[in-house]
């Protein structure tokens, strides 16, 4: 493809919001049939970016060409006739409707006012078995796959005639499996003379799919290059802006006795199927037990059954050798148990709520905090002042409220408000998500020490990058079950893959062996 | 430190307005019916504040409107919309009136606080059925207090015709348990006020010394804001959803007690609710859940209130125009933002805070 | 009194009373489908009274008969205009709805009466010129047996009500509109992303509720009362709300609530007819549809079955 026009040109992108400039005069350009990725970390102004080509937010100043025409995309209406069509990583479909519902909302098949149902089923059919995206028109949303929904979302922009698909962070609720499904989607799609826009902070996924790769860093465009000749750790690096070593650093671990172990775990989930299916595990004082998998594997399950916030079903957990199944949290807490909960600002954090009464709110009530039942407000404001020196909360001051500070010192926060505890487990959840590299490896840096310091460490975690370089040891989750436990140096990202798409332990292990060539002494124990 | 000034200002700023735009509405309104606002509103205000008569009046209503208040914005606190202050208050005035009635000759320092205490005790009660029903069942505590509204108020009916009077009205409750008292009477011409405006000043300062020097005012704030981290720290949003609910209807309870054992001395069968239970509302929105802008509120209200008697007579406006200013203050209140845009447009040369994009 | 007589008058007055809340119930179920909670249906209602009161006083002598179906309009457009002040509050000025529509409920009450008295110089409007009385239903009344029952001098407005209670079904599940409507309460920002104006469809919601509370308003002051004054609805339109959330957001279940609540309430006024339920205590009857409501609400309808969006304030991206 040497000469080819170019369907999509962003010029000079600048979009402010109040003094926060999003995007800081973004360039980038998009030729017909090929897929081009969008790199960037989490907040580099991405999303605002494709939120400005899909009609949803106004630049402030720039210019946008599409197939050479220069064009004000004032709303999604327009962005729709232009052939512009985006896939939301939240999907943007409605529960409760049909998957031909959602597909034909807005753009309804109906005589005087009145829905054409059989109609609209039958185009959805029809575009559906053309570019082979299995999808049931009848089915309601709400009863199907996650893979299903992101079909009916991708089938969403086809109705409208979208010629340039827009696909915002596809791959993080997807299996492995359904990963490669999407990929072979995507080719699909070029083929057919579509061009794609893929939004994406991994670049396995770049190198997996994408003709060419725009990096963009804080808010600014950095390059535009060709995916072929450029190496993951080029990307990586101009993502990042300095070289970064994936590399945590840490001394060996010294496990002792089990501070947590867990028998027989059955846990419910809302509905009424079991989200943790008999599971059996054991934390040791001294080691950082890594939990791997697809997001809805039973992880988030396993988690808030350890720390009370879900009821077990049957099986026992035991905490420092006291038994603490379906204890109420506080109790659980005061057993010896710290938890950084996954998100951070629902459970986290109270954000309308000062600093520091957010630090004592796992220990408000106790001496010295509160007598006979009344605060001590300047005993409060003591803890508070001690710990944001202590772990560095940036803020303007311990009396601002929550929501003022940014989201890597709201994590530094509630990591020193679970850390002073002194507790003989820190359950720490997808503890990195979203924040930038510092603070990522200020993050690891605390869990690692904790460990060091004779601490049980649970580090769940989406990322399989975070999961080997912090963990001893990981357990992996598959469909409520832990189906391996392996050793962090003994074990690779392929295995792991494998192992999170349900493959067996050993037949993952074979399949490695295949490829590479060579015996890794991987999995030490399994189901 | 600039910006908590900063949105502390605009936190007072916000009712001040509510307050002159609900006037100007009202003028507005008067305007366009032929009538004179600025004769209303003198006759208004005159008639308060030239009678201490009146003005003990204005504070007897004020008193009220302080705990329905109150009892309204602890639930709020909470997270919830208490909308059953009418009802709980018919409840404690009932009960109060009850025990009053039935042990007339108990001396004053063992009735006064048994009636009320009867009073406190059924509010609680009313208004606890909510909280439980929201605690364990997630049912909508706004459809449930309406509904127990309407349930108090046939029951008080039913109770007055049939068990507590032979017609609509109860005799009076004796001197024993009448929180009237001589010198506060004299000194404001006959009012009606009474020692409930003390009690109201002291449940004021306890209402925020328990909300903000006690771990439980804590915690009620905590899981109002936040429900999910207060739960994950270990607060349990049953207990709060109820023990916010009963102290709202022990407040209520409480209101409803000094009503009838300081303002009427009695109880007769209602057509409909009584309004000052919604007014309390009105109260704590105006108010914005704090305990001394409370107060003030219900010091406006209850001049409003009483001053819209002298409406009809020296202005020849109708005295709803009082109910209608209330209500267009409430509006304000609730579309603040509208205040909150004009205030930043207003100083937009100071640096403008970042909105958020998504 | 015999069998059929009394069977036709626990119909007849179950559906009279029923009526009101059918028509406001309706209404509520737009609103909430658009996800705009509206509790200021009581106040819409209390609008809707005192204004097709007005006109049915004003009118009599012009329409005749005709008066107290043209007063249905009159209260329904007072409802529109009325609404449009939660629209406002709520979807452009951001105000919490249950605020909202408290202040709509403050505000009726006091502003019917202060127009009464300017126009009537009394707090009431006294009886009005024609109201709707009995009446038999076309051709069906002549069905035996069934047809005195069910329809024979039995409430007009009440069959009105159930007919445009599928029409409410037909618009909401078989049309554009519909789906647009309960896109937005659903999931505002998708319905944005296909191009759909959330605001409009919040507004038609919200104005549907006022145009339907408004007639309900109508009816309770021209079918019931036979006057405006401030106790002529006294919370009809809180019995509305819940009757559309026990008939789970559903046109169809929202009337079979409004007239199970009619029967209930009409209970404590034909009771005295009926043989074990006159020996029960009239308070219990009265107090029976309240009661009921919170045991439907604790034990048959669960949260789930709500718009999704509803009572979220809606902020459009820009």
């Amino acid at each position: 493809m040497a000469q080819t026009a170019n369907v999509i040109e962003m010029i000079g992108i600048t979009k402010e919001f109040g003094t926060f400039r999003a995007n800081d005069d973004v360039h980038l350009d998009v030729k017909k049939g090929e897929i081009h990725a969008l790199l960037g970390e989490n907040g580099a102004g991405k999303s605002t970016l494709m939120n400005i080509l899909s009609g949803l937010l106004e630049p402030t100043s720039g210019t946008i060409k599409v197939n050479g025409q220069e064009v004000q995309i004032s709303s999604p209406d327009v962005a729709n006739k232009l052939g512009i069509g985006m896939v939301h990583q939240h999907f943007m479909l409605v529960d409760k409707f049909t998957v031909a519902e959602n597909i034909m909302l807005g753009k309804e098949k109906h005589r005087f006012g009145f829905i054409d149902a059989k109609e609209a089923e039958k185009d959805v059919q029809e575009l559906s078995d053309r570019y082979g995206l299995k999808v049931d028109p009848k089915a309601e949303i709400a009863s199907i796959t996650v893979g299903m929904q992101q079909r009916a979302e991708i089938l969403k922009t086809l109705y409208r005639g979208a010629d340039i698909l827009i696909f915002d962070e596809p791959t993080g609720v997807l299996t492995p499996q359904e990963i490669d499904e999407l990929m072979g989607i995507m080719k699909a799609l070029v083929k057919e003379g579509k061009s794609i826009i893929l939004i994406t902070h991994k670049l396995d996924e770049i190198k997996a799919v994408a003709d060419r790769c725009t990096v963009i860093r804080r808010g600014k465009s950095i390059d535009t290059v060709e995916v072929a000749t450029t190496s993951q750790q080029e990307l990586a690096d101009m993502m990042v802006g300095r070289s970064v070593s994936f590399k945590v650093d840490k001394k060996p671990a010294n496990p002792q006795e089990p501070v947590l172990v867990i028998k027989d775990l059955v846990v419910k989930e809302a509905r009424g199927f079991d989200a943790v299916k008999k599971i059996s595990l054991e934390v040791k004082a001294g080691e950082v037990l890594g939990i791997a998998g697809v997001d809805g594997n039973g992880q988030s399950e396993l988690i808030q059954a350890i720390t009370g916030l879900t009821k077990v079903d049957s099986g026992t957990i035991t905490l420092d050798g006291k038994d603490i199944t379906n204890l109420k949290p506080r109790h659980i807490t005061e057993t010896g148990l710290g938890h950084i909960p996954e998100d951070r600002q629902k459970y986290g954090l109270i954000l309308p709520m000062r600093l520091e009464e957010n630090i004592s709110l796992q220990t408000y009530y106790q001496k010295p905090y509160s007598k006979n039942g009344f605060l001590q407000h300047d005993k409060v404001k003591e803890q508070a002042k001690r710990l944001i020196k202590e772990f560095d909360v940036r803020t303007q001051s311990e009396e601002s409220p929550a929501a003022a500070l940014s989201g890597g010192n709201q994590q530094k926060a509630i990591i020193a408000r679970e850390i002073d505890r002194n507790p003989s487990l820190l359950i720490a959840a997808q503890p990195t998500r979203g924040l930038d590299v510092g603070a990522i490896e200020y993050i690891h840096k605390r869990l690692v020490e904790q460990r060091d310091n004779g601490k049980g460490v649970i580090l769940m975690s989406y990322e399989l990058d975070e999961v080997m370089n912090v963990s001893d040891r990981i357990a992996v989750m598959y469909d409520g079950n832990i189906i391996a436990i392996v050793n962090a140096n003994e074990t690779n990202e392929k295995e792991l893959g494998l192992l999170m798409a349900g493959v067996s332990p050993e037949k993952a292990h074979e399949e490695v062996k295949k490829e590479t060539g060579k015996e890794s002494e991987s999995f030490v124990e399994s189901k | 430190m600039l910006k908590v000034s900063r949105s502390k200002l605009d936190n007072l700023l916000v009712p001040i307005f509510s307050i002159i735009l609900g006037f100007v509405f009202g003028a507005i309104l008067m305007l366009f019916f032929g009538y004179n606002p600025i004769t209303a509103y003198e006759a208004m205000i005159m008639g308060v504040f030239g009678s201490p008569y009146f003005l003990g009046e204005a504070l007897r209503q004020a008193t009220i409107l302080t705990f329905t208040g109150l009892g309204f914005a602890i639930a709020f606190k909470a997270g919830f919309f208490n909308i059953g202050v009418s009802g709980q208050l018919l409840a404690g005035w009932v009960s109060a009136i009850w025990v009053a009635l039935a042990f007339p000759d108990l001396p004053r320092l063992v009735l006064v606080p048994l009636s009320i205490g009867a009073g406190v005790l059924f509010g609680a009660i009313w208004a606890g059925i909510a909280g439980f029903l929201r605690a364990y069942f997630g049912t909508s505590e706004v459809i449930v207090t309406i509904m127990l509204n309407f349930t108090a108020l046939h029951t008080t009916n039913y109770i007055i015709r049939n068990i507590l009077a032979v017609g609509n009205t109860t005799e009076r409750i004796s001197e024993n348990a009448s929180l009237r008292v001589g010198w506060l009477t004299d000194l404001t011409a006959g009012s009606r006020l009474n020692m409930g405006f003390f009690i109201a000043i002291v449940v004021v300062i306890l209402y925020w010394i328990f909300m903000t020097h006690m771990t439980a005012g804590f915690e009620i704030r905590a899981v109002g804001l936040n429900p999910f981290a207060s739960t994950y720290a270990g607060m349990s949003a049953k207990k709060n959803i109820i023990l916010s609910m009963v102290i709202s209807g022990a407040l209520a309870g409480l209101g409803g007690a000094i009503h009838g054992m300081g303002t009427f001395g009695n109880l007769f069968t209602q057509n409909a609710l009584p309004n000052i239970g919604f007014n309390g509302i009105a109260v704590a929105l105006l108010g914005l859940g704090n305990p001394i802008g409370i107060f003030f509120s219900s010091i406006l209200f209850g001049v409003l209130d009483v001053g819209a008697g002298f409406m009809p007579n020296r202005a020849g406006v109708p005295d709803e125009m009082a109910s209608i200013v209330i209500a267009a203050i409430i509006f304000f209140v609730g579309a603040n933002y509208l205040i909150r845009l004009v205030l930043n447009k207003v100083s937009t040369n100071k640096a403008v805070q970042n909105e958020g994009g998504e | 009194m015999n069998l059929e007589s009394l069977l036709q008058l626990i119909v007849s007055s179950s559906l009279t009373y029923a009526a009101p809340l059918i028509f406001t119930a309706l209404g509520g179920t737009f609103s909430e489908r658009s996800g705009v909670v509206n509790i200021g249906l009581e106040g819409i209602m209390v609008m809707g009274a005192f204004m097709s009161a007005v006109f049915n006083l004003t009118f009599f002598e012009t329409f005749g008969q005709m008066t107290p179906w043209l007063g249905l309009l009159a209260g329904g457009l007072i409802g529109v205009l009325f609404s449009l002040i939660h629209a406002v509050a709520t979807i452009n000025l951001r105000a919490d709805h249950i605020i909202s529509g408290t202040v709509i409920n403050l505000a009726a009450p006091a502003l019917a009466v202060f127009l009464t008295r300017a126009i009537y110089g009394a707090a009431q409007t006294g009886p009005l010129g024609r109201s709707f009385g009995r009446s038999n239903i076309f051709l069906l009344h002549r069905i035996p047996v069934i047809g005195p029952i069910f329809f024979g001098n039995t409430s007009g407005p009440a069959y009105l009500g159930i007919l445009v209670a599928i029409l409410c079904w037909i618009v909401l599940y078989k049309t554009r509109f519909g789906l647009r409507l309960r896109s937005v309460g659903e999931h505002p920002h998708a319905a944005e992303t296909l191009g759909i104006n959330v605001y409009l469809m919040k507004y038609s919601g919200v104005m549907i509720s006022g145009l339907l509370g408004g007639i309900g308003g109508a009816i309770q002051a021209q079918a019931i009362h036979n006057e405006f004054g401030i106790l002529t609805v006294a919370g009809q339109g809180f019995i509305a709300m819940a009757a559309m959330i026990f008939g789970k957001w559903n046109p169809l279940g929202a009337m079979g609530a409004a007239i199970f609540f009619g029967f209930a309430h009409s209970l404590a006024r034909v009771g005295n007819y009926i043989p074990i339920i006159q020996d029960i205590p009239s308070v219990w009857l009265k107090v029976l549809p309240y009661l009921l409501t919170i045991v439907i609400l604790v034990g048959v309808v669960g949260r789930s079955e709500a718009p999704k969006d509803l009572g979220n304030t809606y902020v459009k991206s820009k």
